[in-house]
């Protein structure tokens, strides 16, 4: 095991971290995730986005027309300034960025697990959040609501479609997440590829 | 014998029988195109293929209908004021209306233009004009709104406009009832001597902007100029107007102007009109005049402007020639090519045809010309005639054209179609109008690429169409196909007002560049509230602002307190960002206001003199959301 951690990670697998350090720095200029709501009256449909450090609607009006939806139900409104982690998550991208660029310089398989648990790490704490803060949106709603149904919340999913009221909400990764999700593949591909290396040396 | 006689009498029999039915649905289906209900329906969710802008006559507005399904799609007011949504009546669109005469809130619109660049249609603007007090709209194909309007001086009767030119450098219009210029007390029996006098004007659009400004003013003789069409590329320097009274009879016209055989169209080279203004041959002549314009989302702005640049025709050689035309012609229409000019003598037993090309040959030599009227050469009738449709129905009107070498000309009198052959002038199909048709309109059927495929004939009478409704019955227009060979009526479908004229675009022109709201952003407004925290009371003496916001499902502020004669006013800021949710804004019982209808990121203000003491609700008239009857206030008016 000692021989793996240290291993020094082949050229090819280096340039492959290397492309993921890069490739992770797109994170800062596209959404992670997207959650997309439509309804009769909104044939188009209405979009959110969710980045690294703001919340967005898919076209300048939808967040604004999102939190008009909401309002009926008497859900807080939707405002990056309301969401404090947002201030620090381009902190902990860069973490993961800087991560690939140090191990250039020291281009050990250890530091390829080292990634694999920062990225596993952010994302259950991240996807727990997500769902803390939709548990937080759909529940806490404002008494005084003008439509207010019994034992109704209005959480969006995790992940996948749902059904509220007359309105379908989908909840799926954006681009960012995609390639913050195929970053951990790539890890995982290089930590079973230097494991393979290293057991053929041995034979 | 017998059964011979037997025979006769079972087959009249059923003849009767097979006739019965036919004769209670009176003229309708006996050439309707066989499949003519799945060619005009578009199913739920479906798009039209074409926008109909439909002039709206004594209305005063225009119409948009979706072809071929001919639904109605929305009523722009122009000239008239609209009720249902405050045109003509707020502080942001009452001066659109204003003229020299005053306020005028009505009008009688006949044509619409569309605006072109190298002859196609572009889906910028369309134009409109005002008949009775003299007036020329453009309307912006984003919004669908009227967004300037102009008052023409120096005439009366605006029928002959606004028609354009290829690029849209201008439009022209043309006075209907020549009049003493400048206006003066003379008595009417001098019309015939010579006191009379029409103008034609040539009104410049800004090619960035749309802004109109009149450019030139041509004094010429006092006939009725009835209608113009401008050429395209080789005649592209010339416009052709129709006129009729060339007799000048100013007792019983309907006798006095149709003793001569032959009126004229007047060819006038506007470029050649350009050049002797920009060369000093025009003068400064009086003529007061309002522009009223209205830029996005502002209040109009109406400003009184007066003189205009003033051109005699005989100050001004080569600028125009007479072409006699048979008989009171109506319709002067140029031909894709730009080689044709084909006239609607409304009295007429043939279908004349002046070629472009033998006129410019013509012209200036003297064995062609028979006489001269001010200044103006007279062509000879055979000189420029390309040929003659003979017999081709009774009162030919007006003429369009497919760009497949045919064309289609209206004929009040035998309330027909007819398609004829540019070139061989033969008829080739006659079809039936009902009835009394006018004018017509193929998609781009003006341009210099007409579309073709649909053709819309303007009716004037719809007895037997449609179930009665009263002594006024809607006035109708037929949808024929014309795609093929044999040209197929499709449908026929009740108007609003009394269509004169259409301007049909395709659909795809349009429909994506259509406005879906206003930026609140980018409101400029004066009294613009674009969030609720600014949402407020202004006092100033005896004067109210309120800065008002509307938003689903409230206005802000909600309660207001006023003194009887105090006056308010209600800036109205819609904050929504979202496609199709206006909110309205209506007060009980306020007197010489009407409803307003205030789209997302628009301001529009409510002028109210508080009235005697008392509570007075105000609520949304537009139904915004579930909470739209909830949408409502009070003004409290104290003594």
């Amino acid at each position: 095991m000692k021989t793996l951690l240290f291993q020094t990670l082949s050229k090819r697998n280096r340039l492959l971290i290397l492309g993921v350090g890069l490739v992770l720095l797109a994170v800062y200029l596209i959404p992670i995730w997207s959650i997309s709501i439509s309804a009769p009256q909104y044939p188009e449909g209405l979009g959110m986005h969710i980045w690294i450090n703001q919340i967005t609607g898919a076209t300048p009006y939808d967040l604004k027309n999102i939190n008009l939806l909401n309002h009926y139900i008497g859900m807080q409104e939707i405002v990056s300034e309301s969401i404090p982690e947002l201030l620090f998550m381009p902190y902990v991208l860069g973490y993961l960025i800087f991560g690939a660029f140090v191990t250039e310089l020291y281009p050990k398989v250890g530091m390829a697990i080292l990634g694999i648990i920062n990225l596993i790490f952010v994302g259950l704490v991240g996807l727990s959040d997500f769902w803390r803060w939709e548990y937080n949106y759909g529940h806490n709603l404002n008494p005084e609501a003008p439509i207010i149904i019994e034992g109704m919340a209005y959480q969006p999913p995790l992940l996948g479609c749902k059904v509220m009221l007359n309105i379908t909400a989908c909840s799926y990764p954006s681009y960012g997440g995609m390639i913050l999700g195929l970053s951990l593949v790539v890890l995982v591909y290089i930590l079973w590829d230097e494991n393979r290396r290293k057991k053929s040396n041995v034979v | 014998m017998l059964k011979k006689s037997n025979l006769i009498l079972v087959t009249l029999g059923i003849s009767l029988f097979a006739f019965v039915p036919n004769c209670k649905k009176g003229a309708a289906t006996a050439t309707l195109a066989s499949d003519a209900a799945s060619r005009v329906y578009v199913a739920p969710g479906e798009k039209d293929e074409v926008y109909a802008f439909l002039s709206g006559g004594f209305s005063g507005q225009m119409s948009v209908y979706g072809i071929p399904s001919a639904r109605l799609f929305k009523i722009i007011p122009v000239f008239s004021v609209f009720p249902e949504n405050g045109y003509g009546f707020d502080e942001e669109t009452k001066d659109m209306l204003k003229t020299t005469h005053g306020y005028v809130p009505w009008d009688d619109s006949h044509h619409v233009e569309a605006s072109m660049t190298d002859g196609k249609q572009d889906g910028r603007w369309v134009f409109l004009n005002a008949n009775n007090t003299p007036r020329l709209a453009r309307i912006d194909l984003k919004s669908f709104e009227t967004k300037e309007i102009l008052e023409i001086p120096n005439t009366a009767g605006n029928h002959a406009s606004p028609f354009a030119t290829e690029n849209t450098e201008y439009l022209m219009a043309a006075t209907r009832f020549s009049v003493p210029i400048p206006q003066a007390s003379v008595a009417v029996d001098s019309f015939s001597k010579g006191g009379f006098k029409g103008t034609i004007s040539m009104v410049k659009v800004d090619k960035n902007t749309g802004r109109l400004s009149i450019e030139l003013q041509v004094l010429v003789p006092g006939f009725d100029y009835d209608l113009s069409r401008c050429g395209k590329k080789k005649s592209h320097d010339w416009c052709f107007f129709s006129s009729y009274n060339s007799e000048q009879a100013h007792k019983m016209l309907e006798v006095g102007a149709s003793k001569k055989d032959k009126d004229f169209i007047l060819a006038f080279n506007w470029v050649r009109a350009k050049e002797c203004k920009d060369q000093g041959k025009a003068y400064n002549f009086g003529g007061e005049y309002v522009n009223n314009f209205r830029e996005e989302n502002k209040p109009a702005v109406s400003t009184k402007l007066s003189g205009v640049k003033m051109l005699n025709p005989k100050d001004c050689p080569g600028m125009m020639y007479y072409m006699p035309t048979p008989k009171s012609p109506h319709g002067t229409d140029v031909d894709s090519t730009g080689e044709y000019i084909v006239g609607g003598g409304k009295l007429a037993s043939v279908i004349p045809v002046h070629s472009f090309s033998k006129m410019i040959e013509v012209k200036d030599k003297k064995e062609h010309h028979s006489t001269e009227i001010e200044g103006i050469p007279v062509l000879k009738y055979e000189s420029t005639l390309a040929g003659e449709v003979q017999k081709p129905c009774l009162g030919p009107l007006h003429t369009e054209f497919d760009g497949q070498g045919y064309a289609y000309t209206s004929c009040f009198v035998s309330s027909e179609v007819v398609k004829w052959k540019l070139g061989t002038w033969e008829v080739v199909q006659h079809l039936p109008a009902y009835y009394s048709v006018g004018h017509l309109s193929i998609v781009g059927g003006s341009s210099t690429e007409p579309y073709g495929k649909y053709l819309i004939a303007m009716n004037k009478i719809t007895k037997d169409r449609y179930l009665p409704v009263g002594m006024e019955l809607p006035q109708s227009a037929q949808l024929y196909d014309i795609s093929s060979g044999k040209a197929e009526l499709l449908s026929d479908f009740p108007t609003v007002g009394e269509p004169h004229y259409s301007q049909m675009i395709p659909a795809k022109l349009l429909m994506d560049k259509t406005a879906k709201l206003y930026p609140l952003e980018e409101n400029k407004h004066p009294y613009a509230t674009k969030n609720e925290n600014e949402a407020r009371i202004v006092r100033l003496g005896s004067t109210i602002h309120i800065y008002m916001t509307a938003i689903r499902s409230h206005f802000k502020p909600d309660i207001i307190e006023a003194r009887t004669g105090e006056t308010l006013y209600f800036h109205v800021t819609n904050l929504e960002q979202d496609y199709d949710i206006p909110h309205g804004f209506a007060i009980g019982g306020a007197p010489n206001m009407t409803n307003l209808l205030i789209m997302p990121g628009e301001t529009r203000t409510f002028k109210w003199v508080a009235p005697k003491p008392g509570v007075y609700p105000f609520y949304c008239t537009d139904f915004c959301s579930a909470l739209h009857q909830e949408m409502q206030q009070y003004i409290r008016v104290s003594p």
